[in-house]
C-alpha cells in the first residue's frame, strides 16, 4: 500500500487540481500534462513566474507592471524583489521591454507588461513623510 | 485680549453661535481640536429636526427645539443646506402605547407644537404601507424634518468665517487661566486670550467646564449605532418612522435622509469613553431586530455603511445652557443630547442674550455675506450640467462614480472658504465616497487632488482627523539604479 | 446616431465592441469612465489571464493591450474619461466627458459593460471601531500596483476572494507582513491555485469558518478579535484569537455594478444582481444587451471576453435585423438545489438552432464528484459529471440546442446531483 506523502493544489491554470505524490514518487490527481509537469518541478524545484512594479520617472503611472518571462525557483522570489524595487524607468515605456536580463542567473529576464505614456504634466516624485 | 469671545468646539452648536456672532461687530475665534467642522456628535446622529412633542414642557429643551426647529429651517433655506419638511410619525402597537401617543400630542400642544395629529392604525398605515401591519394608531407631526447634519454645520461655519469669524483647527484645549477681564484659552496650537469664552464642547464640555470651575454636572456619554441603507431603500418610508419612547431615548427610527438613503437606528448603550464610536454585533442585531417592528420588510442586506455616534449626555436632565457660577464670562452650552441638532439656532440665540448680561454689546454688521452651499452636479438638470460643462471642463470628470462627483466640485471645495483636509473631509462637502461602494474607487483619487492641493505627498493625506494615515510609505523604497534600455 | 454604443471599455466591452465590428457595424462608440482603457485589469498586473481565450498566461495588463491593440485597428471609437450617465429604453445615452463635455447620442442598440464594484465593510456590517487602513482589497491593490504607495505593514484579509488571495501575494512581496486569511465560510471563495500560490507559498494561514468580530484602533488599524463560527455563522465564544495588525482588506465578493441598468427599467435577477439575460445576452429591454461581470460575477476573464463577443455579435445581428425572430420561443432555465443562479436565465429558440449555448452557473456548496443535470420536468435530458465544484469557481455547461427544440415545458431545471461513490 503507498501512502500519499505530499498534497498539492496545481498553479498551472485555473482548474486548481488537486496533485499527490506517493511514497515511491508517483504522481496522480493530474488531469493535463502540464499538471504532471508542474508536480515533479514542484517536489525538485519548485518555480514561480514573479510578477511586480518598478519605478518610472515621468509618466502618466509612478509605476510599472513587470514579469519575469519565465519562472524563477522559488527559493529566489524575496532576493530578485531587492533586485525588482532598485529599477526605475523614464516614461515612455513599452510593453515587453526587457529591464533586466537574466535575473540572479536564472536565464529569467523581467520584462514590463503595459505600456506607461508621457506624462502632460510632470508628476513630481512625492516626499517621504 | 486677543477676542472678545473665544468659542470652543465647532459641531453644531458652536458653528451655530459662530455663526450668530459674525452678525455683530465682536472679534471671534473658534477652536476646535479637530481637523474639521462637525467632528463629533453633530456628524454622527440621526438627522433629524424634531418637531418637539417629545421634551418635557418647561424644559429648555422644549422651548429650543420649537424655536430652534423655525430657525433652522430658515437657515437651511436661506444657506441651500439639504433638509426636507417629510414629517414624522410615532407609531404605537398596543394600548398602552396609544395612550402614550395621546400624552405625547398633549405634550406637543404644550409646547407649542403645530401640525400634528392623531392618525388611526388603517391611516397610517395609508400613508406608510411598509408600516407593521399591526400598528393602531400613530401620532403625525407634519413639522418635523430631516437635514444633513454636517452640511448644515459647515455651513455656518463657512458663513461664520466669511464674515470675519476666525477658526483653529487641531487646537485641543490644554488649560485655560483666567485672567483680569477674560480669559487664556492654551491650545495644542498656541493660546487664545478672550473676554468671554462660550463652552460648546460637546462631550468634551465637562473637561472644559472644569479647567476653571468647580465641577457642576457630569457627562454620561451614551452610544447610538446605525445603519445606511442603499439608495434602493431610500424610500422604503417616506416619513420619520418612530416607536413610542422610552426613558433612555426615542427608540429606533427608520427614516430617509435627504442624500436619498434610508437610516435605521440608534440604541442606546454606554461606550468605553466619549471617544468610543465602535460598533458591535449585540448592537447592530438589536438595531436591526427593532426597526423590523416598525417596518417588517426593512431590507438590511443593503446596508452600506453602520457606524455609532456618542450623545452629550449629562447627569441633568435637559440642555445646560447657562453663566457658570463664579466665573463671569464663562458661558456652558453643555448637555446638548437629543434635540440639539433642531435646538442649536435657539441655543446660540440664548448664547448672545448671555453674552451681553456678561457685559458684551455686540451691534449688528453693516454688512453680511452669504455664502451658500454650491449646488452639487448631481442635482442639476441636464441643461444645466450642459452648461457647467461647456465653462469648465472639469466638471467632466467623475472622481465618484456611485454619486456623481465632479473634479470640479472637488476644486470648488479646495478653493471654499473652509477646505477639506481629509478625504472625509472632501466627502462631506462635495458627497465623494457617500454611496455604494464607500469610496473604494474614488478615494485613490480624492487622496491625489488632495495631495497636490497641498503640495504634499499622498501619504501625509489622512482619511478624517489628523493622524489617521491611509498609506504607510512607498512601494520601490530601495536605492535607485537607473535602467537604460 | 451610433450603431452601437458600449457602456464600459474593460474586458466585456472591449470584446463586445471588437466582435460587432467584425459583424460589420461601422459606428460603434465605446464609453470609458476611466483615463484609459482596460478598466481592473491594469492593476491586476498578476498572472493567469488568457489561458483557454489565447492559449497563453498573461498578466492582466497585457491582456487588456491586445484587446486595445485589436480595438485600435478597428473603427471603433473610444471615448475616455467619459461617464454615462443614462442609458434610456428609447436607446438614447447620456454622458459626461471632460473633453466633450455634456453630450446624448442615439444608438441602434447598447451594451451594457459597467463591470462590478467590491462588497464593503458596511454590506457585512463588520462590527468594531472605525480608524484608518481598513479597505478593500481591489482599492488596496489601486494603491499598490498602480499608484506606488504602500496600504499598510501588517495585514489581516478578511474573506477569501480571488483579489485578496492576490493581495496578499502582493503585499507580502512588497515587504508587508499578512498575518492570516479569515473566511467565514467553510471553503475559499477564490481559485484553488491562489490558495496554493499566494497563501501556501508564503506560509499565511487561512482560518476557514472564522470571522472578526472585532475591530481596534483610534487613529488607525490596532488589531482586531477573530473567533470560530458556527453553522449559522454566529461566532462561537471562547474561540477568539487577536491579530496585531494595522491593516485589514476586505475581499468579500463583488457586486455588478447596474445603477444604468436599474435606471433603464431593465428587469434584474436578484441572486445575481444582474439583468436577466436570453442566451444572446440581450436583456428584457429590446436592443439592450448586456455582458461580463455587470451580468454575473466571473472567476476568469477570459469567459468575460467570450460573453462579450456573443453580446456584441448579437447587437450587430439586432443592428442588422437578424435577431429574435417573432415565433421564437422562449424557455426558461431554473436553477434547482445546489445551483444558485444560471446565466442566460432564458433561451430563444427559432426552431433551426444548430449548435450549443454556453450556460453558466455557481454552486452553493463544495462538491466532489458531482453531476450537472438538466430536465424536462420529471425527464433528464442533458447530464454533465464533474469531479470538482466550488462556489468560488464558476461552472459552465454547454446545452445543445437540438435538444432543447424537444423541451416540451416551458422551462427547464438545472440540479446537481452527487455521484454514487
Amino acid at each position: 500500500m503507498k501512502e500519499i506523502i505530499r498534497e498539492m493544489i496545481c498553479i498551472v491554470c485555473p482548474n486548481g487540481c488537486r496533485l499527490t505524490v506517493d511514497d515511491s514518487g508517483e504522481i496522480g490527481g493530474y488531469q493535463c500534462e502540464r499538471g504532471l509537469g508542474y508536480a515533479r518541478d514542484e517536489t525538485v524545484n519548485p518555480t514561480r513566474v514573479l510578477t511586480s512594479t518598478v519605478r518610472v520617472i515621468g509618466g502618466v503611472h509612478r509605476r510599472c507592471p513587470v514579469k519575469t518571462d519565465r519562472p524563477v525557483p522559488k527559493g529566489l522570489l524575496m532576493k530578485a524583489m531587492e533586485r525588482v524595487n532598485a529599477v526605475e524607468l523614464t516614461a515612455p515605456v513599452e510593453c515587453g521591454q526587457i529591464i533586466l536580463g537574466n535575473l540572479l542567473g536564472t536565464e529569467s529576464n523581467l520584462v514590463t507588461t503595459r505600456e506607461i505614456g508621457r506624462a502632460k504634466e510632470i508628476i513630481s516624485e512625492a516626499q517621504a513623510p | 485680549m486677543d477676542r472678545d469671545v473665544a468659542i470652543i468646539g465647532c459641531g453644531i452648536v458652536g458653528a451655530a453661535v459662530a455663526y450668530e456672532l459674525a452678525h455683530c461687530e465682536l472679534d471671534v475665534e473658534v477652536i476646535e481640536k479637530e481637523n474639521d467642522v462637525a467632528m463629533g456628535t453633530s456628524r454622527a446622529n440621526s438627522a433629524i429636526l424634531h418637531a418637539g412633542y417629545d421634551p418635557a414642557p418647561g424644559t429648555l429643551m422644549a422651548k429650543l427645539n420649537v424655536e430652534g426647529l423655525e430657525l433652522a429651517k430658515k437657515l437651511c433655506g436661506e444657506l441651500n443646506i439639504p433638509f426636507r419638511e417629510c414629517g414624522s410619525m410615532v407609531i404605537a402597537f398596543t394600548e398602552e402605547e396609544v395612550e402614550e401617543l395621546k400624552r405625547l400630542y398633549e405634550r406637543g400642544v404644550q409646547n407649542g407644537v403645530s401640525g400634528m395629529r392623531l392618525l388611526s392604525g388603517r391611516e397610517a398605515l395609508k400613508a406608510e404601507p411598509n408600516l407593521n401591519g399591526e400598528t393602531r394608531a400613530a401620532l403625525l407631526a407634519l413639522s418635523a424634518a430631516i437635514v444633513s447634519p454636517w452640511e448644515y454645520a459647515l455651513s455656518l461655519a463657512e458663513n461664520a468665517v466669511a464674515n470675519g469669524v476666525k477658526i483653529r483647527f487641531d487646537s485641543e484645549v490644554t488649560g485655560i487661566d483666567r485672567l483680569e477681564g477674560g480669559f487664556a484659552v492654551h491650545t495644542a496650537s498656541g493660546t487664545v486670550s478672550a473676554r468671554c469664552v462660550v463652552n460648546a464642547a460637546g462631550l468634551n464640555a465637562e473637561r472644559i467646564h472644569n479647567c476653571v470651575a468647580a465641577p457642576s454636572f457630569s457627562t454620561l456619554p451614551d452610544r447610538g449605532e446605525y445603519f445606511l441603507l442603499d439608495k434602493s431603500e431610500g424610500h422604503c418610508v417616506e416619513h420619520v418612522i418612530f416607536q413610542c419612547p422610552t426613558k433612555v431615548g426615542k427608540g429606533t427610527l427608520v427614516s430617509p435622509t435627504v442624500h436619498g438613503n434610508l437610516i435605521v437606528g440608534p440604541n442606546n448603550e454606554t461606550p468605553r469613553d466619549a471617544s468610543d464610536t465602535a460598533t458591535t454585533r449585540q448592537g447592530l442585531d438589536d438595531v436591526a431586530h427593532m426597526a423590523k417592528k416598525s417596518v417588517p420588510s426593512l431590507n438590511i442586506r443593503e446596508s452600506i455603511r453602520n457606524f455609532a455616534g456618542v450623545r452629550a449626555a449629562t447627569d441633568v436632565d435637559d440642555f445646560i445652557i447657562r453663566h457658570v457660577d463664579d466665573t463671569p464670562g464663562f458661558i456652558d452650552l453643555a448637555g446638548v443630547k437629543s434635540p440639539g441638532l433642531t435646538a442649536a439656532p435657539a441655543i446660540a440665540k440664548m448664547t448672545v442674550a448671555l453674552l451681553r448680561e456678561c457685559g458684551l454689546n455686540p451691534v449688528e454688521k453693516a454688512l453680511w455675506t452669504t455664502v451658500p452651499r454650491p449646488r452639487r452636479f448631481s442635482e442639476m438638470d441636464a441643461d444645466e450640467k450642459r452648461r457647467l460643462l461647456a465653462r469648465d471642463s472639469s466638471y467632466g470628470r467623475v472622481i465618484c462614480r456611485c454619486e456623481t462627483v465632479t473634479e470640479g466640485e472637488i476644486r470648488d471645495a479646495l478653493r471654499s472658504v473652509i477646505p477639506p483636509r481629509s478625504v472625509d473631509g472632501v466627502k462631506r462637502r462635495c458627497g465623494t465616497g457617500m454611496g455604494r461602494c464607500q469610496g473604494g474607487f474614488c478615494a485613490p483619487r480624492v487622496v491625489d487632488l488632495l495631495a497636490r492641493h497641498y503640495g504634499v505627498s499622498p501619504v501625509r493625506i489622512p482619511q478624517d482627523r489628523s493622524g489617521m494615515y491611509l498609506l504607510t510609505g512607498e512601494t520601490k523604497t530601495g536605492e535607485a539604479l537607473e535602467c537604460t534600455i | 446616431m451610433y450603431d452601437l454604443i458600449v457602456v464600459g471599455g474593460g474586458p466585456a466591452g472591449l470584446a463586445a465592441a471588437r466582435a460587432a465590428a467584425e459583424e460589420g457595424l461601422q459606428k460603434i462608440l465605446i464609453a470609458e469612465r476611466d483615463g484609459e482603457p482596460g478598466g481592473i485589469l491594469n492593476q491586476c498586473i498578476h498572472n493567469g489571464f488568457g489561458l483557454h481565450y489565447f492559449k497563453e498566461e498573461l498578466t492582466g495588463p497585457e491582456y487588456a493591450l491586445r484587446f486595445v491593440r485589436m480595438i485600435q485597428k478597428t473603427q471603433v471609437e473610444m471615448k475616455l474619461d467619459t461617464m454615462v450617465l443614462d442609458v434610456r429604453p428609447d436607446l438614447t445615452v447620456s454622458m459626461i466627458g471632460r473633453a466633450e463635455g455634456y453630450q446624448v447620442h442615439e444608438a441602434r442598440s447598447v451594451v451594457l459593460a459597467m463591470g462590478c464594484r467590491e462588497r464593503t465593510r458596511g454590506a457585512l456590517a463588520i462590527p468594531g471601531a472605525r480608524p484608518a487602513g481598513i479597505l478593500t482589497a481591489g482599492t488596496a491593490q489601486r494603491y499598490v500596483n498602480v499608484e506606488g504607495y504602500m496600504v499598510g505593514r501588517r495585514v489581516v484579509i478578511l474573506g477569501s476572494g480571488d483579489i485578496g488571495l492576490i493581495m496578499a501575494r502582493r503585499m507580502t512581496l512588497e515587504g508587508a507582513k499578512v498575518l492570516a486569511c479569515v473566511e467565514i465560510m467553510p471553503y475559499s471563495g477564490g481559485l484553488a491555485r491562489n490558495i496554493a500560490q499566494c497563501l501556501h507559498d508564503n506560509d499565511i494561514p487561512l482560518y476557514l469558518s472564522h470571522t472578526l468580530v472585532d475591530i481596534r484602533g483610534r487613529d488607525r488599524v490596532e488589531g482586531v478579535t477573530a473567533a470560530k463560527v458556527d453553522d449559522l455563522k454566529n461566532p462561537v465564544p471562547g474561540t477568539e484569537f487577536t491579530l496585531d495588525c494595522d491593516t485589514i482588506l476586505l475581499s468579500v465578493g463583488l457586486i455588478p455594478e447596474n445603477e444604468l441598468t436599474r435606471k433603464a427599467g431593465i428587469s434584474m435577477d436578484e441572486r445575481t444582481r444582474g439583468a436577466y439575460v436570453f442566451d444572446n445576452m440581450e436583456t428584457t429591454t429590446p436592443g439592450i444587451f448586456a455582458c461580463g461581470n455587470v451580468v454575473h460575477v466571473h472567476d476568469l476573464v477570459d469567459y468575460v471576453t467570450l460573453e462579450g463577443e456573443r453580446a456584441g455579435r448579437a447587437a450587430a445581428a439586432y443592428v442588422n435585423g437578424g435577431c429574435g425572430s417573432a415565433d421564437a420561443r422562449t424557455i426558461a432555465l431554473r436553477a434547482d438545489g445546489d445551483v444558485s443562479y444560471t446565466v442566460p436565465q432564458y433561451l430563444r429558440l427559432s426552431g433551426e438552432d444548430a449548435g450549443s449555448v454556453p450556460v453558466f452557473f455557481r454552486v452553493r456548496r463544495n462538491i466532489v464528484e458531482g453531476t450537472v443535470v438538466v430536465r424536462d420536468g420529471d425527464e433528464k435530458v442533458a447530464a454533465f459529471t464533474r469531479k470538482h465544484m466550488s462556489p468560488g469557481e464558476m461552472e459552465r455547461i454547454a446545452l445543445p440546442l437540438r435538444l432543447l427544440g424537444r423541451v416540451r415545458a416551458g422551462e427547464l431545471s438545472i440540479t446537481v446531483e452527487k455521484v454514487a461513490s
